[in-house]
């Protein structure tokens, strides 16, 4: 439904993508992560018939994005990272100017236009002007006015920076309800949480590369998990060590790292092959007495920390 | 290639429009400074700067200050340029170019929008005008004519705005810009007779468009002209031709300026 096939786009001196590829099934929520200035929003421009691509193809829906421009937009709503809705008038205004831009009839639009307007609790600030409204309407506003023709494809790029929880749900919710009724979405975010919710994929994106792609759960096993163990003796230690070397659901080779201060030994395991109770066995064999073991899963922000060298700025939030 | 679909053009066109002219009634604010505006041009230049002109004949000096203000006026492309630029910096036109809509459909609703905009400033100053003792000596007719012609400098004008909005691209900027409109009407005929000015200050002046609105306006009104000596430069000696010249060269070179700037894909 949404193909990027080594796209290339510079800016001057900054390589904003650098044969960037991507393919979203139709149906489907494909989440892109990476660090500011990754090349996020000039990927979704270029889809969105915005920017011209260097080199590579990009289509949408069947249509080349630079061939078939029109095409393109009909078939796609984009709710940009700053949200472009005009000040100057109410809410319902800026969605029937939309919807009337879109070619809906009058009643059509305004019948959508309530509609959403309630979904997203906006009916009751709908007839003040936007200049008035806060950030977070605003964003719901601009999410809102993407939604106006229920496009088939919808770009999303960060529709939840800066909304409190209720109104995240807001979109989440919305976003589910689309895609269950065929809608195919290109979301970008600062939030692992929103694209372990809601992305069926992931492509992580790093300096204009896709660097690692697949379901969070495939991204996550890449990491694969890590067993720890605190033993209730210092003088332990060495011998748990020894413990969990010789598992064998320890990653091959691998060389299992203890903290003294903390009496701790940790080893990456593969996650669907152990279990603890087999390891608290096999510590008791050996005379180790445990206080802890624990399985850690990754989470997503350790997958992007391991992939990018960086943590995601709104992982802390 | 996008394909041009006339009907989605004008339809889309008016949905700018219709924008546009909204604004007016949610921010009166925006009105009274349009009606504001002209009552305080009037004030400042018919009386204040106005008690120590001389003009030609020693005649009133608001009867010559009228038509250089309705110049003035028409001239200004700066509420064009600012609402242009406001809508690339809010990522309005991103938004815009994302939608099916026809191809030239904004830059032609924000020009047409202007129109009435602007034809609403110029009828306010024309009232101001006649409260201070302006009036039409030639017939409606005429009259009618110099208006015809305002209107289309100012829409060829606002042409210029929508393109330098675009280039622009941020509200601010394009606002520090709009110190510079003042000068272009001062180095003209539209405040005092270009006789007296510096040989190179008084070509520039008469070439200056604003110098063919105004003294094309002088001419349809009846009001008080500056003498045209045989030496005189091509607009001064035809100002109206000069003006339909100006217009039309704006238009030509502006619009399919604005056009393609507006559909540059490549930022
Ligand atoms: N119009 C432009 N002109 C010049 N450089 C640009 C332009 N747009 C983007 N860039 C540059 O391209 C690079 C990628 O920018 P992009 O906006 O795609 O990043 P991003 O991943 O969306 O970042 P963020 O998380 O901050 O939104 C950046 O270095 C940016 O400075
Ligand atoms: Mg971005």
């Amino acid at each position: 439904m949404i193909v990027m096939d080594g796209v290339h786009k510079r800016f001057g001196k900054v390589q904003a993508l650098w044969g960037f590829d991507l393919a979203v099934p139709a149906g489907t929520v494909c989440g892109v992560l990476g660090p500011n200035g990754a090349g996020k929003t000039t990927a979704m421009r270029v889809l969105a018939t915005l920017l011209k691509p260097d080199a590579g193809s990009a289509s949408v829906a069947g249509f080349d994005v630079t061939r078939q421009a029109d095409q393109v937009r009909r078939s796609i709503g984009l709710a940009g990272q700053h949200a472009a809705v005009d000040e100057r008038l109410t809410g319902r205004e800026n969605l029937l100017m939309f919807g009337r831009l879109h070619h809906l009839g009058g009643r059509a639009a305004r019948a959508r236009a309530d509609d959403l307007l309630a979904r997203f609790d906006l009916t009751d600030a709908a007839d003040r002007l936007v200049g008035k409204y806060s950030g977070g309407m605003r964003r719901r506003l601009d999410v809102v006015a993407s939604l106006i023709t229920s496009p088939p494809v919808l770009f999303l790029d960060e529709p939840t920076t800066g909304l409190d929880p209720h109104s995240r749900n807001a979109i989440w919710t919305s976003v589910r309800d689309l895609v269950a009724a065929g809608t195919t979405v290109l979301l970008t975010t600062q939030y692992l949480d929103e694209a372990d919710h809601l992305a069926d994929d992931i492509v992580v994106i790093d300096s204009g590369c896709a660097i690692a792609s697949g379901t969070p759960d495939a991204l996550k096993a890449q990491i694969g998990a890590r067993l720890d163990v605190v033993v209730a003796q210092p003088s332990a230690l060495a011998t748990a060590k020894t413990v969990l070397a010789d598992l064998p659901a320890a990653a091959s080779g691998a060389e299992p790292a203890t903290d003294a201060d903390q009496r701790l030994v940790s080893v990456p395991v593969a996650a669907d092959a152990i279990s603890l109770t087999e390891v608290v066995r096999a510590l008791d064999a050996a005379g180790v007495v445990a206080e802890d073991v624990a399985l850690r899963r990754p989470t997503l922000d350790e997958v992007f920390l391991r992939l990018t060298g960086r943590e995601l700025e709104g992982s802390r939030a | 290639m996008s394909t041009l679909n006339l009907r989605w053009e004008l339809a889309d066109g008016a949905t700018i429009v219709r924008r546009n002219l909204t604004y007016l009634r949610h921010a009166p604010g925006m009105l009274a400074v349009i009606v504001m505006a002209p009552v305080a041009m009037v004030v400042m230049f018919g009386y204040v700067f106005g008690s120590a002109i001389v003009v030609p004949g020693n005649a009133n000096y608001r009867e010559y200050l009228i038509p250089g203000l309705f110049g003035m006026v028409a001239v200004n492309l700066i509420p064009m340029m600012v609402t242009m630029a406001r809508d690339v910096d809010q990522g309005f036109v991103d938004r815009y170019r994302t939608l099916p809509m026809g191809r030239a459909a904004v830059p032609f609703g924000m020009t047409g929008s202007q129109i009435v905009l602007g034809a609403l400033s110029l009828a306010l100053m024309a009232l101001c005008g006649l409260a201070v003792g302006w009036r039409i000596h030639n017939g409606w007719g005429r009259a009618l004519a110099g208006f015809g012609l305002l209107l289309l400098f100012q829409y060829a004008m606002s042409w210029v705005g929508v393109y330098l909005g675009l280039v622009v691209g941020r509200e601010e900027t394009a606002s520090q810009l709009s110190a510079l409109v003042f000068p272009v009407s001062m180095v003209s005929n539209a405040f005092v007779p270009t006789a007296g000015m510096p040989a190179w200050l008084r070509v520039v002046a008469d070439w200056n468009p604003v110098s063919a609105v105004v003294a094309a306006c002088r001419d349809l009104f009846g009001n008080l002209h500056a003498p045209v000596t045989a030496d005189a430069s091509w607009p001064v000696a035809h100002p109206i031709a000069a003006t339909l010249a100006w217009s039309v060269g704006l238009l030509l070179v502006f619009v399919p300026l604005a056009v393609r700037r507006y559909h540059r894909t490549n930022r």
